[in-house]
């Protein structure tokens, strides 16, 4: 990725509706958020076992806080700013008081870092404090693939009603996400 | 869950576009406002004078301070509410301190000063301390609930500000029940009113505005 603040122009097509702008930024980011979330763990001298789990609940912020960008103003600051917040949030519920810096430097490539497969997050286990039905529309439409018009078919909902769903799972994932899991 | 398979579920909630912030808070705000004018028309109701009252510059400036306060807190609200708020977004509210201090120095000016002690008490100082607080709670309560969508780098400090809007609403009601329009009672009374309302907020957002 060359700059963060290109991924403003897929923001702004997201915002128009364009799903694979969307999903192109949330790839991007996700590389991005490994590489910063690894170094803030490390300088706090923590182990990067929890470095997915918080990349995820940081994507869920970035996602249910979107509104909060203002298209007339960089998008880096706002992506960092986020990342601090949940880095630090993450690191203060086990007890790190420090400051948490996101440094600049993050932004280049040259420590992109897969995603650890041994992530200690179960799947199942995070979706099982949901609901049946909010469980269900997540893991269908997340783990299986499926789009939400078949998943409304398969449940017997309107397509409006399973995105409604969608969303309050995610906002209730959030919630879990922010308990303190250790 | 993998985050390539969370992503999925993210890009499938295209939720239908809100309306923005700003005007979600204006709308919230609005709508608490409603209920406190009516509880404003019940209880205390317009002063008999506002006629008269109306063309004199001290009734206009107490007025316009609120207005002032209002449009800085609802703007310092918005600020507070992105994640990325530049440090000290408090600064926004330097106008206000300008024009209270301008206010106060016409005052004292204009009036004779065997009669600050009277203007600075004034009539109705134990009714403002109570009524601005009253009139506030339900915008209070608006104002948070609106600013739940926001991502505010400091929860406490977004409560506060949510906390100075709506005392700034309440003060607006009851500037026009008052009597007293002295600069010297409305910057102090006014402003003390003020306080439990943006300590509520303070603490009620530290709890409710965390993401």
């Amino acid at each position: 990725m060359a700059d963060l603040n290109d991924l403003s122009a897929l923001m702004r097509s997201a915002r128009r509706g364009d799903d694979e702008a969307y999903r192109r930024l949330l790839g991007e980011v996700t590389v991005w958020l490994r590489v910063v979330v690894r170094r803030g763990l490390a300088s706090a001298g923590r182990s990067a076992t929890d470095c997915e789990d918080i990349v995820q609940e940081t994507l869920l912020a970035m996602h249910l806080k979107r509104d909060t960008w203002d298209e007339a103003r960089p998008i880096a600051p706002w992506l960092r700013a986020i990342a601090r917040h949940k880095l630090a949030d993450h690191l203060r519920r086990r007890g790190f008081a420090d400051h948490v810096d996101i440094d600049d430097h993050a932004d280049a490539p040259e420590l992109a870092v897969e995603a650890d497969p041994a992530s200690p997050l179960d799947s199942r286990q995070m979706l099982a404090s949901l609901p049946e039905r909010q469980r269900r529309i997540v893991q269908e439409i997340s783990l299986e693939g499926r789009r939400a018009a078949d998943v409304a078919l398969g449940l017997g909902m309107t397509e409006g009603a399973v995105r409604v769903t969608l969303h309050r799972a995610l906002k209730a994932l959030a919630v879990v996400y922010r308990r303190d899991r250790s | 869950m993998k985050t390539e398979q969370l992503v999925e579920a993210l890009v499938a909630d295209r939720a239908a576009a809100r309306k923005p912030i700003s005007v979600a808070l204006a709308l919230g705000l609005g709508l608490g406002g409603m209920v406190s004018l009516v509880l404003f028309l019940v209880e205390l109701g317009v002063r008999s004078d506002i006629g008269p009252a109306l063309a004199t510059w001290r009734f206009d400036l107490k007025v316009g301070m609120v207005l002032v306060t209002l449009v800085l807190a609802f703007a310092l609200c918005l600020e507070c509410m992105r994640p990325d708020a530049p440090g000290r977004p408090v600064r926004r509210l330097l106008p206000l301190a300008v024009l209270v201090i301008g206010a106060v120095a016409v005052e004292l000016l204009a009036a004779p000063q065997v009669t600050w002690g009277t203007r600075l008490v004034g009539t109705n100082s134990l009714v403002c301390l109570s009524a601005i607080p009253l009139l506030s709670i339900v915008p209070l309560a608006a104002a948070l609930a609106i600013m739940r969508r926001g991502a505010p780098s400091s929860p406490t400090l977004a409560g506060g500000a949510a906390g100075l809007l709506a005392a700034a609403s309440g003060a607006m009601l009851y500037a026009f029940h008052c009597f007293d329009d002295s600069p010297l009672f409305v910057v102090t009374w006014y402003s003390l009113a003020a306080v439990p309302i943006v300590l509520l907020g303070a603490l009620a957002g530290r709890q409710m505005l965390r993401w």
